[in-house]
This record gives C-alpha cells, structure tokens and sequence, in this order.
C-alpha cells in the first residue's frame, strides 16, 4: 500500500489530492513503525506527517495554485539516473545483516549497555526518553535550535512584511495627497 | 465556515480533550511513548483546529501573537537554563545529578522533567507562529474554486 | 542467494525502491510543491530503512514496565535507532515548512511555481541585467 501511495503521488496532477496522499502515506508509515516496535516513532510520525505537514501543504496550496501543469523536459535522464542510485543502494545492502538478527552490530555495542545502565542510572520506564532526555541531551538541545531557527525562518519569510507593506502604501497616498 | 454546523459543534467538544490529552502526553512521557515533541505537536493541533474552523481572529484573541513569539524563546532557555544550573552546583553542563546530589535519581528525574517541559513549549510556539504565519496573508483561491 | 538471504533482506530493497520513487519526484517533476511532498516521501522511507536495522526478532518495544520488575528473558528492540529518528522527524517538518513559507513567497513575487517558467524569468531577468551593464560599461569605455 506504501508502494501504491508513493506511486500514485508521482502520477496525479491535482495538488490538492497529492496533499491528501501524503498525509495517508505518513499514517501508513505510522502503523509500519508500530510493527517494527518502535511506538514514540510511530507517535511522532502520525502526529507530525498526518497533521502539520498536511495543514502546511493545505495552506501553501490556498495561496498559490491547484494543479500542476506537466514538465516540458525529458523524464529519460531522471529515470536513468534514480535507477543508478538504486543499483547502488542495493549493491550496498548486500552486505547488510539479515532482517531482525540479533547478533548484528547495531544491536551489540551501546544499545545493551543503554538498557542495563538506565535501570539503575536513571530509573525511568520509557528507555527512549531517558535515551532522548539524558543520554544523547546535548542532541536535543540542537535539535531544539533547530526548531526554533525554522520558526524564526517562517516569521521573517511570511508574517511581518504585510504590515510594512501596508504602512509603504500608506506613506504614499499620503504624499500623493 | 458560517455554514458547517456539524464541524463547530464537534470541534468546540474536542479542543478541550485534545489540551488535556497534550498535557498527558507531556508528563507521561517518562512511563509511556510520548514526551516534549509529541505533546507540543498536539496542543498545537488543538489551536489550530479551532483557528480552522471558528477563523483566525479568534484564535487569535485566545492566544495572541506575541505570546507565541515568547514562547518560541522561552522553551530553548529553560533547555539551555537546566543545564546552566548544573554549571552553579559545580557539576558538568547537563549533568542532571546536579539538581538533587544525594539521590542522583531523583535528580535525572527532575532533569528530564524539565528539559521535555522546554521541549514542549517551544515546539507549541513554533507549530501555532507557522499557522498564524501561513493562515494570516489573504488567500488567493476563493472556497468555491476548492 | 539463499532463500533465508532473500527474505532477510527484502525490505531493503522495498525501502530503497520507496526512496527512489521520492527522489524520481524531486528530480523529474516541475511544480515546487510536489517537489516537496516528494522529498518528505524520501525522508520518511530514509527513517524506514533506518528503524528496520533496529528491530530484534521476538523483540519488544523498549519501555520497561511501570514498576520496573525487568524481566530477564525479555528482549527488547534497539531504542537508539529510535532516538535518532526522531530527531531527524522534527528536523523534517522544520525543512518542509521552510521550503514551503519560500513557496510562497516565490509564488507572490513571479505569479508562478513551476519549475519551467521560473528557469525563463531568470533568463529574462539575467538578460536585462546584462544590457544594462554593458550600457553602463560602453559609457566608461
């Protein structure tokens, strides 16, 4: 079903049911992050992919257009070059470990140690946030920057230039007059 | 949206349970899957589904614009606060055993407590200033073109 | 190519195909905004393939229970994985609100968000540049 979604977003041509699609892509990528055990993923992604890129891309589609108008240039190189990508990516997966072995390196060098020192250490049920909170804090400190950098972003794009704009206006007829 | 009773009605019920589900999620975030983004990404949800459907002047009379913007601030300096507070006690930076030092747990409790608030609350101010941001400038398809 | 290395290892191919698909929309299609969704289908099938490394058969998901009796003979999934990913989730939405508050304001200033007719503005607007400064030159010169 993921297949089919991602497809079909390469093939509409109506914006507005694009935005839809990919908020159910989102949603199913939620209930595909559930299966694979990890439960605060799944809870951002639904929360996040599901709900404000959705409104976002809503609100972008409100002040600008509807539908897109097909590209004048050719499709053969882009489709050359992703499946170049993709022989390489898989070339590159071959050597993966199989899926859900429990002998792999990601599963045997810190994650053991996380587990066992945050029983004692730090006491808290949700292993994750101790891992977000504690462990890795400094990471979310960034991170929390860099949220903040990308509110500030938007404002200084969007919000305050109305209202200069309207004071230029303003300014003018008053001169005018 | 003057015409869709059903979409007011039901939404004036939610938004309450949505804030409390938000604060929930916040503070739970220690025994169950949640913590400061999710539960920030929440409560956004929650202003702005009201902003959707009852219009932006109210919302925003509810929650007005420069209380977003401090907001915005004020979640990374309690993040970068908590952290500075263990400078004082002469531990290291984020070393949350500073804030209780005869029971460390207690102390990466509180820490983590803390930090997840800030987390939150800027992510809040963030979600709610893109909305306003986006839903503020006049828009350029009429809701018969939709 | 055992059938045991066949099946430990389809999903990453299904993920590196779901990326692809994403990265055919970045490159190939015109309209800004599908460009975007387009690249939050790529991300999103990046954090698939990244969460898919993680997981241990017969595991579960890593949250002790409440009164924190830790059962021995449990196996828990990698959490650090989990961590990461979302770190990079909220790094996402920061990007894609972004590009999209630039949308807009791409859209107000040349009335258009295909990517053809922006390359021609360009071109119009680099060629008017042109004459004016080699007007400004032959003066001097």
């Amino acid at each position: 079903m993921l297949v089919v979604t991602a497809i079909s977003v390469v093939r509409l041509k109506s914006l507005f049911a694009i935005a839809m699609l990919s908020g159910v892509f989102s949603l199913l990528s939620a209930l595909l992050f559930v299966v694979l055990d990890a439960v605060d993923v799944a809870f951002t992604e639904a929360a996040v992919g599901a709900g404000i890129s959705t409104v976002l891309v809503l609100g972008t589609l409100a002040l600008t257009t509807r539908h897109e108008r097909p590209t004048k240039h050719s499709q053969v190189v882009p489709l050359f070059v992703v499946a170049v990508t993709a022989a390489v990516l898989i070339y590159g997966t071959l050597d993966m470990p199989n899926f859900g072995s429990a002998t792999a390196p990601a599963q045997t060098h810190v994650s053991p140690d996380y587990l066992e020192r945050s029983v004692h250490e730090i006491g808290v049920p949700n292993v994750v946030t101790a891992i977000l909170a504690s462990y890795r804090g400094y990471d979310t400190l960034g991170e929390t920057a860099v949220v903040f950098t990308a509110g500030i972003g938007v404002l200084l794009l969007i919000s305050g230039l109305r209202r200069r704009r309207e004071d230029e206006d303003e300014d003018e007829e008053g001169r005018e007059s | 949206m003057r015409h869709h009773l059903i979409l007011r009605v039901v939404t004036k019920m939610l938004v309450g349970t949505i804030i409390l589900f938000a604060f929930y999620v916040q503070f739970h975030g220690d025994y169950s899957p949640g913590g400061g983004f999710q539960a920030g990404v929440i409560m956004a949800v929650a202003f702005i589904i009201y902003g959707i459907v009852f219009g932006l002047d109210k919302v925003q009379q509810v929650f007005p614009p420069w209380i977003v913007h401090k907001m915005l601030a004020l979640g990374v300096l309690i993040y970068a606060a908590t952290g500075i507070i263990s400078l004082f006690v002469g531990f290291s930076y984020l070393d949350y055993g500073a804030l209780s030092p005869q029971h460390p747990e207690h102390g990466q409790h509180w820490g983590i407590l803390a930090v997840e608030f800030g987390v939150g609350v800027t992510v809040t101010g963030v979600m709610v200033a893109v909305y306003y941001a986006f839903a503020g400038r006049p828009p350029r398809l009429s809701d018969e073109e939709w | 190519m055992s059938w045991e290395f066949f099946v430990g290892h389809i999903n990453y191919w299904l993920f590196t195909f779901l990326m692809m698909t994403g990265l055919y929309i970045v490159v190939a299609k015109g309209n800004l905004v599908k460009k975007i969704v387009g690249l939050n289908i790529f991300q999103t099938s990046v954090f698939m393939l990244y969460i898919s490394t993680g997981k241990v058969t017969g595991g579960t998901a890593p949250i002790f229970p409440v009164d924190m009796q830790i059962d021995p003979e449990v196996v828990y999934s990698n959490p650090l994985p989990h961590v990461l990913i979302l770190t990079a989730i909220v790094v996402g939405i920061a990007t894609t609100s972004l590009g999209l508050a630039l949308i807009v304001r791409i859209r107000e200033d040349f009335n258009t968000i295909e990517e053809d007719d922006l390359v021609e503005i360009e071109k119009a607007l680099a060629r008017d540049e042109n004459e004016l400064y080699h007007q400004a030159i032959g003066d001097r010169v």
